[in-house]
C-alpha cells in the first residue's frame, strides 16, 4: 500500500488546471462554464497551497488558501451578476456572441 | 532761451485726437452736425497753439526737448514719449495744423452727402493727431509710431469708399508699397539702436562722429552710409520717391479732401522732415546723399511727364505732387535741407490749394474729373478759377509767388553743390521746370477757358458710380461750389501767394532753422553760397526775371497755350509721332507692369511654393497627416489581434505567463 505523496497532490492540481484551461478555450457556448473553470482554476492552485503547507509544515499557505477562497466567492458574485445582466441585455449568454470588444 | 509750457504742447496733438474719439465712437450719437463741429475745434485749438509755439520759437527763441512719457525700459534703452519744438517742428507743426483746419472746413461742403460723414471727420482727425506726433517727436521710436499711424489712415482714407474696387486695390498697393519703405526704415532704425543704443535725437546726433568711423561688420561699407540709405528708403516709400512712388497716383481713388491733406501737402513731406531731421547724419555720408540726389532728381523730371498725359484733374496734381516731391528730395541730397523744408511749407500751402480747387471743380461737374469734359468754367466758379490760377502759379515758379522762392532755391542750391551727381540733377530739376509750367497750365486751360464742354461730354468717363454723387436734381450745369469749400481756398491762397516772400529770408539764411539742421558746410558749401548771392526776397524775385527758370516755366506756359487754346491739332498730331512714349508713359513706365507681374506675381509664386510644397506638402502631408498615417498603419494592424472573444485573451495571457516562466526557470541562471 503506498502512501499518497506530495507528488499526488501536485499531479491532481496540474490535472485540474490543465482541465480549466481546456475548458476555457474550448468552451464557445455557455459564460457560465467560463466561470466555472476559472473557479476549477482557482482550485488546483489551492489544492498546491495546501499540499505544499503540509509538506512543509508552515501555515501560511493555508492562510494564502482562505484568502483565495474569500475572493473567488466575491469574485463569482461579481461574475454572476454581470452574467445576469449580459443575459437581460443579450438575451443570451453564448461566448461566441459576445465580442463587442473586437476592434 | 525760454522754455515752452509742456500742457499747451500736449495739447497740439490731444486735440485733434478728441475730436477723432468723439466723431468716430459717438458719431451717430453726436450727429453730422456735432462731428464736424467737435473735430474742427480740436483743430482750431491745435492750430492757435502752434500758431503760438511759432511765434515764440520765431520770435522769443523759446524750445522744448523732453520726455512727458516714459513707455518702458529695456537694460539701458528707454523707451519714450516726448516732444522736440525747435523751428523745424513748429513750422510743420503750423503746416499740418492750418491745412488741416482748411481740409477740415472744406470737407463740410465736400462730403454733404456721403454717409460716411462722421467717419471721414474722424479719419482726418485722427490724421492730424498722428501726423503731429510724427513732427513733434524728440525721439525715432515715436517718429516711427506717427509715421505708420499716418499710412494707416492714408490707408484708411484712400479706401474710404470702400465699396469700389479700384479704391480698394489702391489702398491696398499704399500699404504695400508703403510696408516696403517701412523695412528699410526700421532697419535703420536697428542698426542706429545697435551701434548707439539709444533712439532720442540728442543723444544720437551727439554719437555720430563715433558712427561714421565703423563699417558694417563683415563688408567694407561705412555703418552711416548704410544707415542713411536705409532711412532715406523708408522717406522714399512715404514721400513716394521713384521707385516707390507708384502708390501715390492711385491713391487719387480717396476723396479729394484727404488727396490735399495727406497726399499733398503733409503726410507724403514727412520723408523729407525725417530727412531734414536726421541732417546730422546725412552730413556724414556723400554716398548716400548722392544717392538721395539721383532718386529725387528722376523723380522731379520723369513724374512730370507722366503729368502732361493724365485726362484726370486729380492724377494730373497728383504727378505734379511726386514731381515736386523729387524737388524736395535733390534739395535734401546737395545738403540744403533748409531749402527742402521751405519748399515742403510753400508746396504743402500751394498744393492744397490745387487739390481743393481741383475738388471744387468736381463738385461743380458732379463728379466728372475728366479734364476734356471741362472747358470754360472761369465764368461759371470765378473764385476756383482765381485760386487755381494763383496756385498754378505759384506752383510753376513766378517771381514773388511763394513757390518761386523755394523752387528758385532750389535749382541754385544743385547749381552750388559740389556732389558728382548734382550734374544730372540739375538738368532733371532745370527740365522740371518747364514740364511743370506745361502740365500745370494745360489743365488750367483745359478746365477753365476754351470751349464749354459740358454739355455734351465727348468723354463719357467712368464717372457716376463715385458713392458720393450728389443728388442734386438740376442738370450738368457746372455751378460755384457752397462758401465752406471756398473759405478755404480764399484762404489758402493768401499763404499760396505771399509766405515765399515774407519767410524766404529767416527760414533759409536766418537763425530759424540753425539749431534743428546741421550743415557740413565745409564739405556741402551749397548753403553758404547761396547766403552769399541772397540780398532779401525783392532781390531776389526781380533777379528771378533775368534766370533761366522762369523763362523755362514762361515757355512751358505758352507751349501749353499754344496746344491747347490755339491750335490744338498740334497735340493731337505729335500725339500720333510719338505714339511709342506716349504707351509707355500711359503705362507709367511699365513700373505697374513690373510690380505687378514680377514682383506681386514672384511673391504670390513664392507664396504659392511655400503653400503647396511647405505647408500642404511637407508640414500638413508628411509631418502632421504622415505621422498620424503611420499610427493608423499600426493601429490597423494591432487591431486585428482584437478579436473581441475573451478565450483568445486569456489564451494570449496564458501564453504569456508561460512564456515568463519558461524565461523564470530555465533561462534566469
Amino acid at each position: 500500500m503506498t502512501s499518497i505523496t506530495l507528488g499526488h497532490y501536485l499531479s491532481l492540481g496540474a490535472i485540474l488546471f490543465t482541465m480549466s484551461i481546456i475548458g476555457i478555450f474550448m468552451n464557445r457556448k455557455n459564460l457560465i462554464v467560463l466561470l466555472m473553470a476559472i473557479e476549477l482554476m482557482l482550485l488546483a492552485v489551492n489544492l498546491n497551497f495546501v499540499a505544499f503547507s503540509h509538506y512543509l509544515g508552515d501555515m501560511a499557505g493555508q492562510v494564502f488558501v482562505f484568502f483565495i477562497l474569500t475572493v473567488a466567492a466575491a469574485e463569482s458574485a461579481i461574475g454572476l451578476a454581470i452574467l445576469v445582466l449580459v443575459f437581460r441585455n443579450r438575451l443570451a449568454i453564448n461566448v461566441s456572441d459576445l465580442d463587442t470588444l473586437k476592434g | 532761451m525760454s522754455e515752452l509750457s509742456l500742457n499747451s504742447l500736449l495739447a497740439v496733438p490731444l486735440a485733434p485726437l478728441v475730436g477723432s474719439i468723439a466723431a468716430g465712437l459717438f458719431g451717430k450719437t453726436i450727429g453730422r452736425r456735432g462731428a464736424h463741429l467737435l473735430t474742427i475745434l480740436g483743430v482750431l485749438i491745435s492750430f492757435i497753439i502752434s500758431a503760438m509755439t511759432l511765434k515764440a520759437v520765431a520770435v522769443d527763441g523759446a524750445s522744448f526737448n523732453g520726455t512727458v512719457y516714459e513707455w518702458m525700459t529695456l537694460g539701458t534703452l528707454k523707451m519714450e514719449v516726448g516732444f522736440l519744438v525747435d523751428g523745424l517742428t513748429a513750422m510743420m507743426m503750423c503746416v499740418v495744423t492750418f491745412v488741416s483746419l482748411m481740409v477740415h472746413i472744406y470737407t463740410i461742403g465736400y462730403m454733404e452727402e456721403d454717409d460716411g460723414y462722421q467717419r471721414f471727420f474722424s479719419y482726418i482727425s485722427l490724421f492730424t493727431f498722428s501726423m503731429l506726433m510724427l513732427v513733434m517727436s524728440n525721439n525715432l521710436l515715436q517718429l516711427f509710431f506717427g509715421w505708420e499711424a499716418v499710412g494707416l489712415v492714408s490707408y484708411l482714407l484712400i479706401g474710404f469708399w470702400y465699396k469700389k474696387p479700384t479704391a480698394i486695390f489702391a489702398n491696398m498697393k499704399a500699404f504695400l508699397v508703403n510696408r516696403v519703405g517701412d523695412f528699410g526704415f526700421i532697419l535703420g532704425i536697428g542698426l542706429l539702436l545697435a551701434y548707439t543704443g539709444t533712439l532720442n535725437y540728442t543723444e544720437l546726433f551727439a554719437k555720430g562722429s563715433e558712427l561714421s568711423l565703423l563699417t558694417l561688420p563683415k563688408t567694407d561699407w561705412a555703418l552711416i552710409t548704410v544707415i542713411c540709405v536705409c532711412l532715406f528708403i523708408g522717406a522714399m516709400g512715404k514721400s513716394a520717391q521713384f521707385p516707390l512712388h507708384v502708390w501715390l497716383p492711385d491713391s487719387m481713388e480717396g476723396p479729394t479732401p484727404i488727396s490735399a491733406l495727406i497726399h499733398a501737402a503733409t503726410m507724403v513731406t514727412a520723408g523729407i522732415f525725417m530727412v531734414s531731421r536726421m541732417s546730422p547724419l546725412f552730413e556724414l555720408s556723400d554716398a548716400a546723399l548722392n544717392f538721395i540726389v539721383i532718386i529725387g532728381s528722376i523723380t522731379a523730371l520723369f513724374m512730370g511727364f507722366l503729368g502732361i498725359i493724365q485726362n484726370d484733374i486729380k492724377r494730373v496734381v497728383a504727378y505734379s505732387t511726386l514731381s515736386q516731391l523729387g524737388y524736395m528730395t535733390v534739395a535734401l541730397g546737395v545738403s540744403a535741407y533748409s531749402v527742402g523744408m521751405f519748399h515742403v511749407m510753400t508746396h504743402a500751402f500751394f498744393k492744397a490749394l490745387l487739390f481743393l480747387g481741383a475738388g471744387s471743380v468736381i463738385i461743380g461737374m458732379h463728379h466728372d474729373q475728366d479734364i476734356r469734359n471741362m472747358g470754360g468754367l472761369w465764368k461759371r466758379m470765378p473764385i476756383t478759377w482765381i485760386t487755381f490760377l494763383l496756385a498754378n502759379l505759384a506752383l510753376i515758379g513766378t517771381p514773388f509767388f511763394s513757390g518761386y522762392f523755394s523752387k528758385d532755391s532750389i535749382i541754385m542750391a544743385v547749381e552750388a553743390s559740389n556732389l558728382p551727381a548734382a550734374g544730372f540733377a540739375e538738368f532733371a530739376v532745370l527740365a522740371g521746370v518747364f514740364v511743370t509750367a506745361f502740365y500745370s497750365f494745360r489743365v488750367y486751360f483745359l478746365v477753365f477757358h476754351g470751349k464749354e464742354n459740358f454739355h455734351h461730354k465727348p468723354f463719357p468717363g467712368e464717372h457716376d458710380h463715385h458713392d458720393d454723387d450728389h443728388g442734386h436734381g438740376h442738370a450738368h450745369e457746372p455751378h460755384e461750389s457752397p462758401w465752406v469749400v471756398t473759405a478755404p481756398l480764399v484762404l489758402l491762397a493768401i499763404p499760396s501767394v505771399v509766405i515765399g516772400f515774407l519767410t524766404v529770408g529767416p527760414l533759409l539764411f536766418g537763425g530759424f532753422l540753425k539749431s534743428a539742421i546741421f550743415v557740413d558746410a565745409a564739405k556741402h558749401p551749397a548753403m553758404a553760397e547761396l547766403a552769399s548771392h541772397f540780398h532779401g526776397a525783392t532781390a531776389m524775385a526781380l533777379h528771378g526775371f533775368q534766370a533761366a527758370p522762369f523763362w523755362l516755366a514762361l515757355a512751358g506756359v505758352i507751349t501749353a497755350y499754344v496746344f491747347y487754346m490755339v491750335a490744338p491739332q498740334i497735340p493731337a498730331t505729335l500725339a500720333k509721332v510719338l505714339r511709342p512714349l506716349i504707351v509707355i508713359g500711359e503705362n507709367k513706365y511699365y513700373l505697374d507692369w513690373f510690380n505687378e507681374k514680377v514682383l506681386a506675381a514672384g511673391a504670390r509664386l513664392l507664396g504659392r511654393i511655400f503653400w503647396k510644397v511647405g505647408d500642404v506638402a511637407i508640414i500638413d502631408g508628411l509631418i502632421v497627416n504622415g505621422s498620424a498615417k503611420v499610427v493608423g498603419l499600426i493601429g490597423s494592424l494591432t487591431r486585428l489581434f482584437q478579436t473581441g472573444y475573451l478565450y483568445h485573451y486569456a489564451l494570449v495571457m496564458i501564453l504569456g505567463v508561460l512564456a515568463f516562466m519558461t524565461w523564470f526557470v530555465f533561462l534566469q541562471h
